[in-house]
């Protein structure tokens, strides 16, 4: 029989019960909407996880000195914790890296030339720590970081006025600074910064140093740590690698460097050539290698934790969308013994027991499909109030909205599936004689 | 089609067990034929067997035991569906107590068998129309049952069972809940439906009055044909 009249007949019978319907649908739209709203807020908190680390450089790979982890160290390093200052072992084992052991600017810039179609820079830095820059009683927060001319570039620093660090200002180690848009406003207010001398105060220190950029400072949406006031907030200072060597008297070469690709390179493939790459130069040296790696698969990895974290909270709301489905088997029970008559008389026209089934699972499958649309509003409503309370931006998905449709019919079916049948295999004579 | 015998029955038993060693024999050994076309009462007092004699021929119960054709079809070899298709199709039931459903309108009510059968919608709702209009209900289908008086409801009980044009028309006391003069109505249209559609029909009734208007008059007691006659006029 057609499915227009089992919908028009579903919907009457809705109808007739108002009060049992609404608090039949009560059930369906709880468990709908909690199992949305939580997988709103779970991927809306992944996708902002994700996207700060991103931020961070996740296209990036790293390249750091490191320790060698042979087992025979490992079993030292054992036996060392056990026996606090003892054999002449443990001393190679927490080596500290000599000059020796850094990778030079020699090493990076061979590194470089093997590879120009698959590296697009390479960021170099050292920190010099937090200072402060002071003028008359102006004043601004620092942390002096020294660059080269890739760091801009595979850090994505946006310069709005002047210009970044470039090799001419290293190899010179000229006393230029590239400082952030918050530092101008607080030092120069409207005045023009490029070309102004600032003075730097770390410790005993002064620095003077001539301003040749601003970048844009980025502001954070995910805030950490405690508040602090505006004027106070510590931005970052570059200066060029060169002069911040200088300043804190540090050994030449690096323990770490950054590396961006260029775009379309297989990173994987690349990681594999750069390592053995460094594994050739550092072949001899017993207690150091370096280590060459990105920060896709820790981003990979963190995403699936995330993911199957919120699946997880899922499930558990989903457990009330099995007691929704079981006060809709109950009603349904209900609404059958009530409409025995109407069923037997159904049956006497010449109803097959099949259309008889269709037609109660037709209005099961509505009240859910009516719960869930409810529940999938609400849902989303839920979860977009929770991502703002939790400072992330909401992505409320197609697909867990689809989901959430597709569970809501299946429910439906198979928690009307047993009142149906019920129906449907009752006896005509009987049914009719019910009174 | 039109066979010789709309209804040809051998030795039909029908017993209900209630409780084990409870048997209760409610027909016994009914033999009976009632021709295509042809317009027969059943008479007997409350209890004789009726309406359990009615719900064989119109094949909403199986009896215990004896064989039954019903327009040639033999109904012992029938499973369910089969039954409810010969339901469909060549029955239509009028009852006492109307058995409109409820919280729904006469002209649906009349559409169900239609729909049931797969009639398409504006082919239904054409042919519902118009039986409302040959029982004087047109003025009435958009009302639900309990919006209709008994007479009311009746006459849409027989638009619906007249629906799929079936081969016999089955009444239980179809005047048993009406005054003299809807009842007296009522019985006009199954004489109309009788003489000028031709159908077969089998009427149960109380009324020694109304069973005399019939072709036949068939007597039923304790489960028992004990007496067949022709009707007075
Ligand atoms: N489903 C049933 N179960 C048990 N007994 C029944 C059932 N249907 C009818 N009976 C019994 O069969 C007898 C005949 O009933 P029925 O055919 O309704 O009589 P009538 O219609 O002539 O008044 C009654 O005694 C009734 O109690
Ligand atoms: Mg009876």
């Amino acid at each position: 029989m057609d499915m227009f009249e089992n919908l028009s007949l579903a919907i009457g019978s809705l109808k007739a019960n108002k009060m049992r319907t609404l608090l039949t649908l009560l059930g369906i739209v709880i468990g709908i909407a909690s199992v949305i709203g939580i997988m709103t807020v779970g991927s809306s908190m992944t996708d902002s996880i994700l996207g700060a680390i991103q931020g961070m450089g996740a296209g990036n790979i790293t390249a750091s000195v490191q320790q060698r982890s042979g087992e025979e160290d490992d079993g030292d390093f054992a036996a060392d914790a056990v026996l606090p200052g003892g054999r002449s072992e443990s001393i190679s084992v927490q080596a500290t890296p000599t000059i020796s052991d850094r990778v030079t600017d020699q090493m990076i810039s061979d590194f470089r030339e093997n590879f120009p179609d698959q590296i697009e820079n390479i960021s170099l830095s050292e920190s010099v720590g937090s200072g402060q820059v002071k003028d008359g009683r102006k004043y601004a927060n620092v942390s002096v970081t020294g660059t080269n001319s890739g760091y801009g570039a595979v850090n994505d620093i946006k310069i709005v006025n002047g210009r970044y660090i470039k090799d001419a200002d290293i190899s010179a180690s000229r006393n230029v600074a590239v400082v952030s848009d918050k530092f101008a406003k607080s030092i120069f207010g409207s005045q023009e910064p490029v070309g102004e001398q600032i003075k730097i105060y770390q410790g005993e220190q002064i620095y003077v140093y001539a301003v040749i950029g601003v970048y844009e400072s980025e502001t954070s949406n995910i805030v950490m740590g405690a508040p602090v006031a505006e004027k106070d907030i510590r931005t970052n200072l570059y200066i060029p690698v060169s002069a911040a060597k200088s300043w804190n008297g540090s050994e030449s070469g690096y323990m770490s460097f950054t590396i961006r690709t260029r775009v379309g390179v297989d990173t994987d493939a690349f990681l594999a050539q750069a390592q053995s790459y460094f594994d050739r130069y550092y072949a001899r040296n017993q207690n150091f290698e370096v280590s060459v790696s990105s920060m896709e698969s820790l981003m990979n990895a963190i995403g699936s934790i995330l993911d199957a974290l919120s699946l997880g909270l899922a499930m558990i709301a989903a457990i009330s969308l099995i007691v929704g489905g079981v006060g809709i088997m109950n009603i349904l029970l209900v609404s059958i013994t009530e409409r025995t008559k109407e069923i037997g008389i159904r049956k006497a026209l010449g109803a097959k027991n099949a259309a008889i089934r269709v037609q109660f699972i037709t209005e099961s499958i509505i009240i859910c499909l009516i719960g869930g649309v409810i529940g999938i509003v609400g849902g989303i409503g839920l979860g977009l109030i929770g991502s703002q309370i939790l400072g992330f931006q909401a992505h409320p998905s197609v697909f867990t909205i689809l989901l959430a449709l597709g569970v809501s019919m299946l429910i439906g079916i198979f928690f009307g599936y047993y009142p149906a049948n019920k129906a449907a295999r009752m006896d005509p004579i009987e049914a009719l004689r019910y009174e | 089609m039109n066979s010789e015998n709309m209804i040809l029955m051998q030795d039909i038993v029908k017993r209900f067990f209630i409780g084990c060693p409870n048997e209760l024999q409610v027909l016994d050994h009914i033999g009976l034929d009632v021709r295509a076309g042809e317009f027969v009462s059943i008479v007997g007092e409350s209890g004789s067997g009726k309406s359990t004699l009615m719900n064989i021929i119109g094949a909403l119960d199986r009896p215990t035991e004896g064989e039954y054709i019903l327009d040639g079809v033999d109904m012992g070899t029938l499973d369910d569906n089969k039954l409810s298709d010969i339901r469909n199709a060549k029955v239509g039931f009028v009852f006492q107590t109307f058995n409109l459903v409820p919280r729904t309108t006469a002209l649906k009510n009349v559409e169900l068998p239609m729909l049931y059968a797969g009639v398409s919608r504006t082919k239904r709702t054409a042919r519902a129309k118009e039986l409302l209009r040959l029982v004087g209900m047109e003025e009435r289908m958009t009302h639900m049952p309990n919006e209709l008086s008994g007479g009311q409801k009746q006459r849409v009980a027989i638009a619906r069972a007249m629906a799929n044009d079936p081969a016999i028309i089955l009444a239980d006391e179809p005047t048993g809940a009406l005054d003299s003069v809807t009842g007296r109505l009522v019985m006009d249209i199954f004489h109309s439906l009788h003489k000028e559609s031709g159908k077969t029909i089998v009427l149960i009734t109380h009324s020694q009055e109304l069973a005399e208007e019939t072709e036949r008059i068939i007597s039923l007691k304790d489960g028992r044909i004990t007496g067949v006659r022709k009707g007075s006029n």
